[in-house]
């Protein structure tokens, strides 16, 4: 009662007030907002601008402007195109057996009744486990001289080498990615459960539909937008995919991703001006992936930035 | 009832399924790391140290007297504090403004924070690299606190506001109306109520600062600035498949221990931060 009456009261003398409110709102936004422009959006208009030069650290003075030529070496060279597969087939592989494994997960742990609190802190140890970490743990779990993969699956010779051809390096550097990030998207697919009414799934129980049909006629439908979210964090952040590239494998037998391939071209090779044109590409590439995956699975962004 | 027991059943190998997926390959890294280095080096496949090949503590023993390792420790410590400790306090005003204030451009800095929480961060550290050389920072702590402070903000700014939202306002409005300012209100009303909040935001900037690892090797040359998963993976030379094996498993199992130690103690408050900001509450 009191509340409206001085709110109705506040409202009168408004413009005042509401300018103070403004000033006072872009005060407290504006030190984020510079600090995350002056890393972003400032390197990147940099990358831009030395994208068109030809540019190497190890020779500055010879700095000249080519134009869009970088451009033109980097997509007409066919190593961008393997790595841009390479992260794409990461990406997808990945994100699929994570949003598999992730569910089963956090069916399980949306069921339990004891125990929650060791599973909780179980599952967050990947996720807290250093990504470097988990790269040499499994790269020396894959070893076929210290390792115990080789030993325990049934199928494989003792002495395989997993990391001397390509398909069996690249399912190791999935198994440390999927192993790393499989609990983040349980505990997102968790949270989504969590949110499906539990009447709505008594009512279809009752109404005689099978276990399977609950799950896809009534889970799944209504927490799409839980799914939707927790895939569009985990598919960019995969895209991404480096650091267990770099200990694994360190892009030998063409498992270069597309990241890996632009840091070999600005950190160790010092070729700033292709590097750049690589990174904008990158950039425009995550971009693209961004929109493809909004678009064709309809995701509302406005669930990601929880307005409403 | 013969349902009821299945699902039962069900549950436990799922919680045995989970508990295998987490544990084994932290299991393994420890037990890798109490493999002797000659045995490591002749080739000991298998789970355990073979008989004679353990080596007790020695290889923990050789990583924490190794000066670089030492000292990549302490870089690590120091910097994702630092980073950690100024981000949170950048978002924490940010997301105030957010759940809190009327004002043009909330949109944008909610947009703003989605994109760069998706940038990917490799197409940066070229730019970066030449302009922290510019302005001297390259291979410096600062060098890497501003990279890290502005990566983390999108999940602290999101974390927050979504905690921003459950807090009882009309306390703060009681406070305006008792004649304190917007600023007066939010600080002696609102910070002890988001404190929580702000903790867990806390822990999740402490997490991506300790994992960072692509500015970590590129924005760094020497031991002066390197933290630990860079110093890790720059261990021994260049050769990615003749490793001291174990020795880095000692030294992977030290750089995980802050990890667990905070997952031990604040997991609830972990789970509740990560799952705020991606569904509506």
């Amino acid at each position: 009662m009191s509340t409206t009456a001085t709110r109705k009261a506040a409202k009168a003398p408004a413009s005042d007030r509401s300018k103070a409110e403004s000033r006072l709102a872009f005060k407290l936004v504006a030190p984020a907002i510079a600090l995350m422009l002056l890393v972003t959006a400032f390197p990147m208009l940099r990358a831009l601008y030395l994208s068109l030069f030809s540019y190497s650290l190890t020779a500055p003075d010879d700095r000249t402007f080519v134009g869009l030529d970088n451009y033109w070496t980097a997509l007409s060279d066919q190593l961008f195109w393997r790595d841009t597969g390479n992260t794409v087939l990461i990406m997808i592989v990945t994100v699929a057996f994570e949003l598999v494994i992730g569910f089963a997960f956090a069916m399980v742990m949306h069921k339990l009744i004891f125990a929650r609190g060791v599973i909780r802190t179980s599952i967050l140890i990947p996720y807290g486990v250093i990504t470097v970490v988990s790269g040499f743990a499994w790269q020396f779990a894959f070893s076929n001289t210290n390792g115990f993969v080789n030993s325990w699956l049934p199928f494989v010779g003792d002495d395989f080498n997993w990391f001397a051809e390509y398909p069996s390096s690249m399912i190791a550097i999935m198994a440390s990615e999927i192993w790393k990030t499989t609990p983040f998207m349980a505990l997102l697919l968790l949270a989504g459960l969590a949110q499906v009414s539990e009447d709505m799934i008594e009512a279809a129980k009752v109404d005689g539909a099978s276990w399977w049909q609950r799950l896809w006629k009534v889970i799944l439908p209504n927490m799409r937008s839980a799914i939707m979210v927790a895939v569009l964090f985990r598919a960019l952040d995969a895209y991404r995919i480096f650091d267990n590239i770099f200990v694994m494998t360190a892009g030998a037998n063409g498992t270069e991703s597309i990241s890996f391939l632009t840091y070999r071209q600005v950190i160790e090779q010092f070729q700033l001006g292709i590097g750049s044109a690589l990174s904008v590409l990158l950039f425009l590439s995550v971009l693209v992936v961004a929109f493809v995956i909004v678009k064709v699975f309809r995701v509302n962004l406005a669930d990601a930035r929880q307005e409403g | 009832m013969a349902t009821d027991v299945k699902s039962k059943v069900g549950t436990g190998i799922g919680v045995a399924a989970i508990l295998i997926w987490c544990l084994l390959p932290v299991a393994w890294i420890v037990s890798l790391s109490f493999k002797s280095q000659e045995s490591v080096t002749n080739g000991s496949p298998g789970f355990f140290p073979s008989s004679g090949g353990g080596a007790g503590f020695s290889n923990y023993k050789d990583v924490l007297t190794d000066d670089a390792f030492g000292r990549s420790i302490l870089n690590s410590i120091g910097i994702s504090l630092i980073a950690t400790i100024l981000s949170v306090i950048l978002a924490t005003l940010t997301a105030y403004a957010v759940a809190r204030l009327e004002f043009a451009g909330k949109k944008f800095v909610l947009t703003t924070a989605l994109v760069i929480a998706m940038f990917p961060v490799v197409s940066l550290v070229g730019p970066l690299f030449d302009m922290w050389r510019t302005f001297g920072i390259y291979d410096t702590w600062p060098g890497l606190i501003i990279p890290y402070m502005s990566f983390t903000l999108p999940l602290a700014i999101w974390t927050l506001s979504a905690f921003f939202r459950e807090i009882p306002w009309e306390m703060e409005q009681a406070a305006q109306v008792d004649g304190a300012t917007s600023w007066q209100a939010f600080r002696k009303v609102i910070v002890p109520l988001a404190a929580p909040g702000v903790f867990t935001a806390a822990i999740l900037t402490f997490f991506f600062a300790w994992n960072d690892f692509v500015f970590g090797i590129s924005l760094t040359s020497t031991e002066a600035a390197r933290p630990i998963p860079a110093a890790l993976s720059f261990f021994v030379g260049a050769d990615p498949f003749n490793r001291p094996a174990s020795l880095l498993a000692a030294g992977a199992v030290v750089a995980t221990v802050p990890i667990v130690i905070l997952v031990l103690f604040f997991q609830r408050k972990i789970v509740a931060g990560l799952t705020a900001g991606a569904v509506k509450g």
